[in-house]
């Protein structure tokens, strides 16, 4: 009896699944894009709301985390790619998948329009910048003044017995940010004069976070008086009325770019390659200004409210090929030199 | 009849034995099923994640060509291998590198200068690497030819083959096996204190005629409920720069070994006590009368009586307890600090630099003092069962006044510690900026504008603990059944035990990762379930298997098997006796088995960190993410969520228990 009824429940249960399966495929034509990204959580929706607004029939389904986690799952899947678009990833990130020929060279309609830094150097470039993402201390005046701290004008200053245990930044072994700080630095002084001054910072180091935008809210809450982290964290924070103050230091700061590529061997090219060529847009370019001061498209950009004004002549002339191609190099080394040291700090 | 299934010849054999024995095959069957499963999901990904850790990278400098444009000719191809003979540029140790590895091939060439206007040419011999220039990949055995400023950006790339190399990279980086000392002592250390702890509130429980024993049970079992990065969490409120009392740390910071000591005992301190209070509650009453009656001091009575028929039970504790420490994850990931643990190591390794062959050797490096802890455990386990005779009286606590009092007061303290993280965490959840603006308010709990999914993972958790419970509670007590009703097949029962043992001995991180290496490879068939909740499932599951399958076996244990004889003779087959007799009588234990599953699924963090996908964010995952992008509050408010629903799973849990008790157990009364 039991066994009776059971089937039949069965039986309906199959014929009803696969008619909702057949309908689905039929009535909703809209094809599902899976797009991974690291853009911030709050913006996720706004993007995909706005290319709706022009594309409707494609429907993005994210998949978020931060840069270190998608690279991983990127490179994880390899030889069995599960997203379509990449949607907002360091161009670092890109790089590394690029040599390793994950990507597929595109040229989006209308690329010409971009700032060249903006865009892959192959022929057919393998991806597309959509905003810079610019490297700043996190100044909590409260904390500062409780503490008898002046402000910081240049990465050297850093340097000062003064700020011993006032400092925090992410560690590069698990951060985009991190290593971003890193190898602008060993950019700006050279790679012995970058790893002396991190010898020198390094004993000032309060620890080192996991994640590239927790100092700046650590600076924020008040955990911790200076953060290194990024601007665009950091004007968020100021924004919510947390007492900070942006400081971009003299010597320049290094930046990484938000970029776009498709994955190869996506079975839905074409709904990608409509993805990629809306995201270089005027339109799209406006939409990443809400929150980024520097964007890919030249003239678009409008200062954005408790960004730092000078921030766009301080970003060095980022080598983003050095940085991919000495990658493995400089993590070994910074982790060498500074990971060992188990014993915490005492303040 | 217990060799039905084996025996040849069925001339002589009563009438019965067919249908037994088709019985037993059924059951073989089922076992050979639920057998399957635990190889599909723990035997073979451990064994992809142990061959992932022998797969290394170096660099094929015999692979590599080059020829050299001099006045008017190109020089003969020379190969990179015997140029580095020459130069002894690149060490051994160089070449052996990760996947990720590059060298620049600049080295080879000592006058070399981009600004000269020598030419190169680069090949590869075979297809077995390759090299990039700057980003662009080059993959064929073509001549390629670069002038002196671009072959500065030629780098090669390794090629992969099998070898101890990572192993050796492993054991000579200190930064790395630092990580093995770390471990350790942390889980050391934590093992002696929350052992002590645990054996003091269990003793006060146990032999103290103290008032709101019942209260305070509920209380220490309260961390259950949560997952172990949030007392982290708490502690950052108290004792972080900005902690309410930060004083009382006299300088030392709470990010590193203190906090992750003190985090640790919070999250172990039920699973220690459930053991020693289980250990203390079967002691022998006639021996305390018989110290009693010998005049020995109360002191002397403790010491020869309590401790040695508790020792077992304290041995099982602290391994369990350095198990749970060892391989944990959250709790250092939150407020370690600088200091390394092993567990935190992998997620270093394949999340920040994508180095999964590392992160592999790390993986079986934990997997060594987890297995080792665990064998320990079990066989001191054994040992326990046989304690109790037949004859042994419970033993009685009389009131003792000051007694009492001492041990209401130290059971007031420890609950005070567990209820005062927990309450730490509800509190922050609700202040609005900690410490600029101390104002009350639920915006810590719109979790859409945060990391990690949204009230989406909030349900997803649900959804995961239900399918975890049911699917789990279904799949353990069935292979459990079946390998105690089992008639025979001594063998494949012993080897069943086997693997449903091995899940405990497994950290959840490996499990995880395993998962990846396997699952993930598209030559494998089952690779449609990766990035579903399904996985999440299976992995669940198999995380906690053990347990579930010893609560199970111990339920069925207690069943004679006089039941499948009497069934069998009556021409009864055994799924009939299983629904109508066995599975009802031993229902409190599915029901425990199902609970345990929820709650467990709920706040498990890592075995899943490395499995969930855009539709399958979960409520744990989002605490860790929420907190690691400096979302501290609203982390707080999500692990709140979970230890509420894990509450009120728990309640409806009692709550049907007791219903299904009347019904179904009326028979345990006499």
């Amino acid at each position: 009896m039991f066994k009776k009824s059971f089937m039949k429940t069965a039986a309906v249960g199959c014929i009803a699944a696969v008619s909702m399966i057949g309908m689905s495929q039929s009535t909703l034509a809209a094809t599902d894009l899976v797009v991974y990204s690291a853009i911030e959580a709050e913006d996720l929706a706004r993007y995909a709301k706005t290319f709706n607004e022009d594309h409707p029939d494609i429907n993005i389904k994210w998949v978020r985390d931060s840069t270190g986690i998608v690279t991983a799952k990127l490179l994880a899947e390899k030889d069995n790619p599960q997203a379509d678009v990449v949607w907002g990833l360091a161009a670092t990130s890109l790089l590394l998948l690029k040599s390793e020929g994950l990507l597929d060279p595109y040229k989006p309609k209308g690329v010409e329009a971009l700032d060249k830094k903006f865009v892959d150097k192959g022929d057919v470039p393998s991806w597309v910048g959509m905003d810079a993402w610019v490297a700043s201390i996190c100044y909590n005046t409260v904390e500062a003044a409780k503490n008898n701290l002046t402000p910081p004008k240049t990465w050297k200053d850093l340097l000062k017995p003064e700020y011993k245990g006032h400092l925090i930044m992410p560690n590069p072994n698990s951060s985009g940010t991190g290593f971003l700080d890193v190898s602008s630095w060993l950019q700006i002084y050279g790679e012995d004069g970058g790893w002396e001054f991190m010898d020198g910072l390094h004993e000032n180091i309060s620890r080192y976070t996991h994640s590239g935008s927790k100092p700046c809210k650590l600076a924020a809450a008040g955990e911790i008086p200076i953060g290194i982290s990024f601007a665009f964290r950091g004007a968020k924070s100021k924004a919510k009325g947390a007492p900070l103050e942006i400081i971009v230091p003299e010597e320049g700061v290094g930046w990484d770019m938000e970029a776009t590529a498709i994955i190869a061997g996506t079975d839905k090219l074409k709904a990608a390659q409509t993805l990629v060529d809306w995201s270089i847009t005027k339109k799209a370019n406006e939409m990443y200004n809400i929150g980024y001061a520097v964007v890919a498209y030249p003239g678009v950009a409008k200062p954005v409210k408790f960004f730092p004004e000078n921030l766009l002549d301080k970003m060095i002339d980022n080598d983003f090929e050095f940085a991919a191609n000495n990658r493995k190099r400089i993590l070994s080394t910074w982790q060498e030199r500074y990971d060992s040291k188990s014993d915490p700090k005492k303040k | 009849m217990s060799h039905t299934t084996t025996l040849p010849d069925t001339d002589t054999a009563p009438l019965i034995r067919p249908k037994t024995s088709r019985d037993d095959k059924i059951k073989a069957v089922f076992m050979a099923v639920i057998g399957l499963y635990l190889v599909i999901t723990l035997a073979l990904p451990l064994y992809a994640m142990l061959s992932k850790s022998f797969s290394t990278y170096s660099f094929d400098l015999s692979n590599f060509e080059f020829q050299v444009y001099k006045i008017d000719s190109w020089s003969e191809p020379v190969t990179a291998l015997s140029l580095n003979q020459k130069l002894n540029v690149v060490t051994p140790a160089e070449l052996s590198t990760s996947s990720d590895g590059r060298l620049g091939v600049t080295a080879f060439f000592p006058d070399f200068s981009f600004r000269s206007i020598t030419r190169y040419k680069i090949r590869q011999i075979n297809l077995d690497s390759s090299f990039l220039v700057g980003s662009e990949r080059i993959a064929d055995t073509e001549w390629h030819e670069f002038s002196s400023n671009d072959f500065r950006r030629v780098v090669l790339r390794p090629s992969s083959s099998t070898g101890l190399d990572n192993y050796k990279i492993y054991f000579s980086t200190p930064s790395l096996f630092k990580s093995i000392e770390n471990s350790l002592f942390i889980a050391f250390v934590v093992m002696i204190i929350t052992v002590s702890m645990a054996f003091g509130f269990a003793y006060a429980l146990n032999r103290s005629t103290m008032r709101f024993k019942g209260v305070f049970r509920l209380i220490a079992m309260a961390p259950i409920l949560v997952p172990s990065l949030l007392p982290g969490i708490a502690l950052v409120y108290l004792f972080g720069n900005q902690g309410m009392i930060k004083g009382l740390l006299m300088g030392q910071s709470i990010y590193g070994p203190i906090g992750i000591i003190i985090g640790s005992i919070f999250f172990t301190f039920p699973h220690a006590l459930i053991i020693i209070s289980t250990a203390l509650s079967i002691s022998d009453g006639r021996l305390y009368e018989a110290a009693i009656s010998l005049r020995a001091s109360r002191w002397k009575t403790f010491w020869t009586v309590t401790i040695p028929a508790a020792r077992y039970g304290l041995f099982s504790a602290a391994f369990v307890v350095f198990n749970l420490v060892i391989t944990d994850f959250g709790l250092p990931k939150v407020i370690g600090g600088q200091y390394n643990m092993l567990a935190v190591d992998i997620y270093k390794q394949v999340i920040g630099q994508q180095n999964f062959e590392m992160g592999a050797v790390v993986s079986v490096v934990l997997l060594l003092p987890a297995m080792f802890a665990f064998s320990i455990d079990r066989y001191v386990q054994k040992k326990q069962v046989a304690q109790l005779s037949a004859q042994s009286v419970p033993y009685e606590p009389k009131p003792h006044k000051r007694f009492d009092l001492i041990c209401l007061f130290y059971s007031l303290l420890v609950a005070v510690f567990i209820m005062g993280l927990i309450g730490v965490c509800q509190y922050a959840a609700l202040i609005k900026f900690w410490p600029y603006d101390l104002s009350l308010g639920l915006s810590n709990y719109n979790f859409e504008v945060m990391d990690g999914g949204g009230w989406g993972s909030y349900f997803n958790s649900i959804k995961l603990a239900f399918f975890t419970a049911i699917a789990g509670t279904l799949m353990v007590f069935i292979g459990a059944y079946m390998v105690e009703k089992t008639n025979g097949l001594t063998t494949a029962r012993s080897a069943f035990q086997f693997l449903a043992m091995m899940p405990m001995a497994v950290p959840g991180m490996v499990l995880g990762l395993a998962y990846i290496f396997f699952f993930n490879n598209p030559a494998n068939p089952l690779n449609s379930i990766y990035a579903t909740m399904g996985i999440l499932v299976i992995c669940t599951v198999t995380h906690f298997y053990t347990v579930s399958h010893l609560t199970a076996v111990t339920a069925l244990k207690q069943m004679d098997r006089e039941f499948e004889s009497v069934a069998s003779s009556l021409k009864q087959p055994f799924y009939k006796l299983l629904f109508k007799v066995t599975f009802p009588v031993c229902l409190p234990a599915t029901l425990d088995i199902s609970i345990y599953l929820f709650v467990n699924a709920m706040t498990t963090v890592s075995a899943v960190i490395f499995l969930y996908s855009p539709d399958t964010t979960l409520a744990s995952i989002a605490v860790l993410n929420m907190d690691d992008a400096g979302d501290v509050a609203p982390a707080a408010a999500m692990g709140m969520m979970i230890f509420y629903t894990n509450v009120a799973a728990r309640l409806i849990h009692i709550f049907i228990t007791r219903k299904l008790m009347i019904k179904t157990q009326a028979w345990r009364v006499r």
